[in-house]
């Protein structure tokens, strides 16, 4: 058990120190950091004084560990391009992403779960099996594709709803502007959420389904109906509760994907979170803001898959009699 | 099971044609039209300076008083009809989806085929070999396989691209994008062929070409790598249709193709600038097209991987 976690750990950490190598390197080789910091007019002395100054001059391993030790503390200079600490760009426009994530991850949830037990209770409906078309084109549509149509059908065709920005925010005191207060920070945050959450959705949908399926083929649910106990207590008190856990691993596993594609939500619909914001250091080749996204990126994916691995572990006996009988 | 009762025919075309898998593929609809589908836009892009009716690159052949032509209707000053309509500069829609598709295939095929020789390559030895270099490489395999592979695309794009001096971007760009979306993808080919080699490399034939004293590396491409390509024929179908999304994406997002040599991704991206103004078609043709390209390819994986496995026959 305690072998299996240092592992777990020990490869986390790894992984982490290889994106902060490929970060530092970034930093190191883009461009002359010395370049960018002096006007045309500094000496050829001056320059190298500042090299010496800024510890260019110290070996490679030096360089990384004083690197290591500022991301630590979150310190990943400042950018290039917007001439503002990166951490303060960083931290000004983690909200609006987190707000997205977090109502895209919670709708594709409840509307998955739903439409999984729709689907799977009324098999062969034509409403279930429209829904299943839908989510058919749901899964093979690219993200940004979902997100043109939805803003030529809803914005431009129906007017309905606003197709870029956060609508009107409140400031929360601190670093934290919401958009769930006003009216306009509600309807603007509708289109990108369905973006976002609808791969998620279908993802959810199709295995609630499957387990649905499954589990109310089983003995238990023939002797819970035998009991006499109503429909409703059948589905959802037995069947549903027996087929949750693995749906919430997987929701857990795709919050990871969920932040990666707000990349593409945010670009489409202009929304002024940290994935518009690595777009544009990529576009511009801003390297801190660039380094500390990948470290940051890095370090949710990282979390999260330890998390549900140290979980499974703990959830799953079987899982512990595998790893030890195939000897990894 | 025929053969019993039916003389093989002769001729290497009448055999292919009398194959399992060629009578697989006469009797699913979905998996000729989607063949037909794809093969049809392949021919088209790669024939696509023979088909187009204008060169979108030729500043010469341009009018800008043909810009936003609706389709099928005479221009307002012209009086030049296009079947597709015109973009913002005037250029022919119908010519550009023809040489953007031709740009987002060649990406996806380099890309698949980078992946592929990469994860064949690391596969095979990783599967023949054991040992440390095959812990070291399923550990890696097993890292990358968490990040989806977009993310992975952009994210190794984004870090070459600031290694290439600025002068060399724009030429680079097509190769960079190539090889991220490569690197982001060889994983699933590793994995089958090293479970493959493991398999095979203690079967009999193997054995013998060892006794031979038949070199290592001859043993993996000449007897190994043809009994695993099965398995990777089909990972490549459907890695072909995520290479021309994941390629269309990242131009969308303008971090991909340069604006030079426009892919389908860049045409949606230019087509949804024109959305509010009521230019429907600049957007709409492309999307269409990018669309009935992924979801032909990605069926005819489907079916590609239903046809080879033997457990469903």
């Amino acid at each position: 058990m305690l072998a299996f976690i240092l592992r777990r750990v020990l490869q986390s950490v790894i992984v982490m120190l290889t994106v902060a190598l490929v970060a530092f390197a970034l930093f190191r080789f883009v461009g002359d950091p010395i370049a960018s910091m002096v006007g045309q007019e500094a000496t050829l002395a001056e320059r190298m004084e500042l090299r010496e100054a800024l510890g260019l001059n110290d070996p490679f391993i030096v360089q990384f560990f004083t690197f290591l030790s500022r991301a630590v503390v979150g310190d990943f200079g400042i950018s290039y391009r917007l001439q503002q600490p990166v951490m303060e760009l960083i931290l000004s426009r983690l909200p609006a992403t987190l707000e997205l994530a977090l109502v895209s991850g919670i709708a594709a949830f409840v509307f998955g779960v739903g439409f999984g037990v729709y689907t799977a209770l009324r098999r062969g409906g034509w409403a279930s099996s429209s829904i299943m078309t839908v989510s058919l084109i749901g899964v093979s549509l690219p993200t940004f594709l979902i997100g043109v149509l939805l803003i030529w059908v809803f914005a431009v065709e129906l007017q309905w709803l606003p197709s870029f920005g956060r609508g009107d925010v409140v400031d929360l005191g601190g670093w934290w502007r919401t958009g769930f207060l006003t009216e306009s920070g509600r309807m603007s945050m509708i289109l990108p959420a369905i973006t976002l959450g609808l791969y998620q959705m279908t993802l959810i949908m199709r295995l609630v389904r499957a387990e649905m399926l499954e589990v109310l083929r089983a003995d238990y649910i023939k002797f819970a109906r035998a009991r006499g106990l109503s429909n409703r207590a059948v589905n959802f008190g037995h069947a549903l509760k027996n087929t949750l856990v693995p749906v919430i691993t997987i929701t857990g596993l795709q919050l990871g994907s969920i932040i990666a594609f707000s990349i593409i939500t945010e670009t489409v619909f202009q929304w002024p979170g940290v994935g518009a914001l690595f777009i544009n250091s990529v576009r511009f080749v801003d390297v801190p803001v660039m380094a500390a996204y990948l470290m940051l990126i890095a370090l949710v994916f990282v979390v999260i898959n330890l998390i549900v691995d140290l979980l499974y572990y703990l959830v799953d006996p079987r899982l512990r009699l595998d790893r030890s009988a195939a000897g990894h | 099971m025929s053969e019993t009762h039916k003389p093989r025919p002769a001729g290497r075309f009448a055999r292919a044609w009398d194959s399992d898998i060629a009578y697989s593929f006469r009797t699913s609809p979905v998996a000729v039209v989607a063949a037909v589908v794809s093969v049809f836009i392949i021919l088209a892009a790669i024939f696509a300076p023979l088909i187009a009716p204008y060169d979108p690159f030729n500043p010469a052949s341009l009018n800008l008083m043909d810009g936003f032509t609706p389709p099928m209707e005479p221009n307002a000053f012209t009086g030049n009809v296009y079947w597709l309509g015109t973009d913002n500069q005037g250029r022919d829609v119908f010519s550009t989806i023809l040489y953007g598709a031709r740009i987002s295939l060649f990406v996806g095929f380099a890309a698949v085929l980078f992946a592929m020789v990469l994860g064949i390559s690391l596969g095979l030895i990783a599967g023949y070999r054991g040992g440390w270099v095959d812990s070291l490489l399923m550990r890696v395999a097993d890292v990358q396989l968490t990040f989806p592979s977009i993310l992975l695309a952009l994210l190794i794009f984004g870090v070459a691209r600031g290694f290439i001096p600025p002068a060399y971007r724009e030429v680079m760009a097509i190769w960079v994008l190539i090889v991220a979306i490569g690197l982001s993808d060889w994983v699933q080919y590793a994995r089958v062929v090293r479970g493959a080699t493991m398999v095979e490399k203690n079967k009999e034939y193997v054995q013998a070409a060892r006794v031979i004293g038949a070199h290592p590396v001859k043993i993996l491409l000449r007897h190994i790598l043809p009994n695993v390509m099965g398995p990777v024929l089909v990972i490549a179908t459907i890695g072909l249709a995520l290479a021309i999304i994941a390629e269309a994406t990242l131009s969308f997002l303008g971090v991909g193709v340069p604006p030079t040599q426009p892919s389908l991704g860049t045409l949606i991206r230019i087509g949804q600038q024109y959305l509010f103004s009521g230019e429907w078609w600049i957007l709409l043709f492309p999307s269409i097209t990018l669309l009935a390209l992924a979801l032909a390819v990605n069926l005819l994986g489907d079916w590609l991987r239903d046809a080879l496995n033997p457990r469903l026959r």
